[in-house]
């Protein structure tokens, strides 16, 4: 069954807002979570002049401490809920990390701890109610360590695991847990990127992520090449990797 | 931000570097600080450089692509200057609006459509686009958020209908849309042998909602301005919705330059003009196939090869258009260079909307030339001369070579419009023909 209660952290991301067009083009009732009040409005009437129906909270959602009654907010105020899409995140300046461990940290509360907290909490009353989706966007990023943004990746994969286990913990309770994994998006947060043939638009990715949240299981490459480019980056023995100084 | 960005204009010339391509997200975001000048770009769907700023900044506006609220009552749509007119259309239609004027293609942003003051095959009862912008928010180096209307900011509001986007940077727009009975036009289209012809069947027409003629470039002599005269109007009694658009075909690579060449123009207008037949053809359409011909040819500018191509469009006087056309059409059949596409409109009565706006009472001719170099850039400077002489004007959202004497001859309200540039914009356009 089509999800049509939808809770969408992190909205203002470009490729939150094309899933939103889209599941709003299908009469889908959305409930936006974002930490920009302009962007936030900013979305929000876009898709309520396209006809959907959307309610806001505005959180920073690296105050995990609100986590709980933010969640409990978008049940509340959508009458229920049947899916969750986290989009929030941020691309850390590794070399700047690589500089402060506090940085480093305050990335990894960010890209990490607070989509694993909201999924915790998701999942308990998912699991409760015996149904739900639970989609968020890990990366690429994640399947393997490289020198160029090792904090990001490792924020990723950390979140990639989390999913994994709990996806594991809700088989057969009739609730997905599905971890979308990205290659290059063409987003403000990739805007000062050279963009070659593997850059994807917001919405191809988006039509993507709206497919799994219909029916995605596991783990779901956007788009699908990046599933062989990651595996053979899996599978590379160690010193040839290192020598493709990534 | 990313250096040396080359950003290619539709007809592929001129070929220019940027110093950085800055995209723009949301429009309450302050204009970013460059150390050169800087100029919006939309879809990069002008033809020459007027959409370009060589050494300079380009603002991206595509992320700028959100609506801000759509009145379904009244028709009035307030959205982002990045959204293209295509997706608009999909958004309103389904309502009963639409856009009352759109130019060929639908790939075009509302802030494109503004800033060229685009016009469409219904000029003559439609006026252009900026007839139907009832307000914008204007974002200047100097003066920050200007909000401009036709009673409000009166002069920075016609400086920036077709100010290509010199006057700042647009956020968005107001625009008023229009009730259309359907998704569908009833098209009649018959051939013409001449340009009397051409002008009878303009007449004879005025009443119709569109009228547009396509006209063989390459016939001499008696046949010059033989063509087809297409005419439509919105179907009344159409009730399904048009077939779902389908992502077409595409020229995927530029074409080597010897494909498309007069032999082979002259072959295509042949096959075209024998469809025409002597009596009217009457068809029914999906609106979207009849105004935008081409977007189901993804990238057809690539026809033209990697040398690119320049489209020349002029307006001349309804006087003594006839002879001025004769003139150019003659022009243009004695260089052999093949036109694939010309086209031919009577414009409407109606008062320009911008100071800088293009459509103006009288006919306008638009042609295609494959760029070969200084005999191509020869005759167009030709062209123009018949232009001038006939105190005409050529679009400049299609140019990339006429003479700052020709843009001055065009637009008698030029140095007013000047006062009125944005001090920190400008474009590679803008510095060619206003030294």
């Amino acid at each position: 069954m089509k999800p049509e209660r939808i809770v969408i952290f992190g909205a203002t991301s470009a490729i939150a807002q094309a899933v939103a067009r889209r599941l709003a083009s299908r009469g889908a009732r959305l409930h936006l979570v974002a930490r920009d009040p302009d962007k936030l409005e900013a979305v929000r009437a876009d898709l309520a002049a396209r006809g959907a129906a959307v309610t806001t909270s505005l959180a920073d959602l690296d105050v995990v401490e609100r986590h709980e009654a933010l969640v409990a907010e978008a049940f509340e105020t959508l009458g229920g809920l049947d899916a969750a899409l986290l989009a929030q995140g941020t691309l850390p300046d590794q070399a700047a990390c690589e500089r402060s461990f506090d940085r480093t940290l305050a990335e990894w509360r960010t890209n990490f701890i607070a989509p694993a907290s909201l999924c915790a909490r998701l999942a308990d009353r998912f699991e409760a109610q015996g149904a739900g989706v639970i989609a968020a966007i890990s990366s690429v990023a994640g399947d393997r360590g490289r020198r160029s943004n090792y904090v990001y990746g490792t924020a990723k994969g950390a979140l990639s695991t989390f999913l994994q286990g709990l996806r594991g913990r809700l088989d057969s309770t009739g609730v997905r847990v599905v971890t979308i994994k990205p290659g290059f998006v063409d987003t403000p947060m990739t805007a000062s990127f050279r963009k070659g043939a593997l850059w994807a638009t917001p919405d191809q990715v988006a039509a993507g992520i709206v497919a799994a949240l219909d029916h995605g299981r596991g783990e779901v490459y956007l788009p699908r090449f990046w599933w062989a480019i990651m595996f053979v980056i899996r599978h590379l023995p160690e010193r040839l990797f290192l020598k493709l100084r990534i | 931000m990313r250096d040396a960005e080359e950003v290619l204009p539709w007809g592929n010339y001129p070929r220019v570097r940027h110093a950085a391509i800055v995209p723009v997200y949301w429009r309450h975001q302050p204009l970013p600080s460059t150390t050169g000048t800087m100029l919006p770009l939309g879809l990069a769907r002008s033809y020459g450089d007027s959409a370009l700023n060589e050494g300079g900044t380009l603002l991206a506006t595509r992320g700028l692509d959100r609506l801000a609220a759509f009145d379904r009552e009244h028709g009035v749509v307030r959205c982002e200057a990045g959204v293209p007119l295509g997706r608009l259309l999909e958004i309103v239609e389904p309502h009963g609006w639409s856009l009352p004027v759109v130019p060929g293609t639908a790939h075009v942003t509302v802030g494109g459509a503004l800033a060229n003051d685009v016009h469409g095959k219904n000029h003559h009862v439609a006026g252009t686009f900026g007839h139907h912008v009832a307000r914008f928010e204007l974002l200047r180096s100097d003066r920050g958020r200007v909000q401009c209307s036709p009673t409000e900011e009166r002069d920075l509001f016609r400086a920036t209908l077709g100010g290509l986007g010199l006057t700042g940077l647009i956020t968005w727009a107001d625009l008023q849309l229009r009730r259309i009975p359907s998704q569908w036009v009833d098209v009649e289209t018959r051939r013409m042998a001449g340009l009397d012809e051409f002008f009878a069947l303009s007449a004879e027409s005025a009443a119709h909602e569109y009228t547009v003629a396509w006209i063989d470039a390459l016939a001499r002599g008696g046949a010059a301005g033989r063509g087809l005269f297409m005419r439509a109007n919105p179907a009344l009694d159409a009730t399904q919705p048009p077939p779902a658009a389908r992502s077409g075909i595409g020229i995927p690579f530029d074409w080597p330059a010897a494909v498309l060449n007069r032999h082979a123009v002259r072959a295509f207008n042949a096959l075209y003009i024998a469809r025409g037949g002597g009596q009217w053809r009457r068809s029914r359409q999906p609106t979207r196939k009849f105004l935008f011909p081409l977007d189901g040819i993804a990238r057809w500018n690539r026809m033209y090869g990697k040398a690119g191509f320049l489209q020349h469009q002029s307006v001349v006087p309804r006087a003594d258009a006839a002879s001025k056309l004769r003139e150019m059409l003659a022009e243009v059949a004695r260089s052999g260079g093949a036109s694939f596409l010309t086209v031919l409109k009577v414009f409407g009565e109606r008062e320009p909307a911008g100071l800088l706006s293009f459509a103006r009472p009288g006919v306008t001719l638009a042609l295609d030339l494959p760029m070969r170099g200084e005999a191509t850039l020869a005759l167009l400077e030709r062209l123009d001369a018949v232009v001038r002489d006939a105190g005409g004007a050529i679009y400049p959202a299609k140019d990339a070579r006429m003479s700052p004497a020709t843009f001055r001859a065009s637009f008698p309200a030029l140095e007013e419009f000047a006062r009125h540039v944005d001090p920190a914009f400008s474009s590679s356009l803008w510095r060619r023909v206003h030294a």
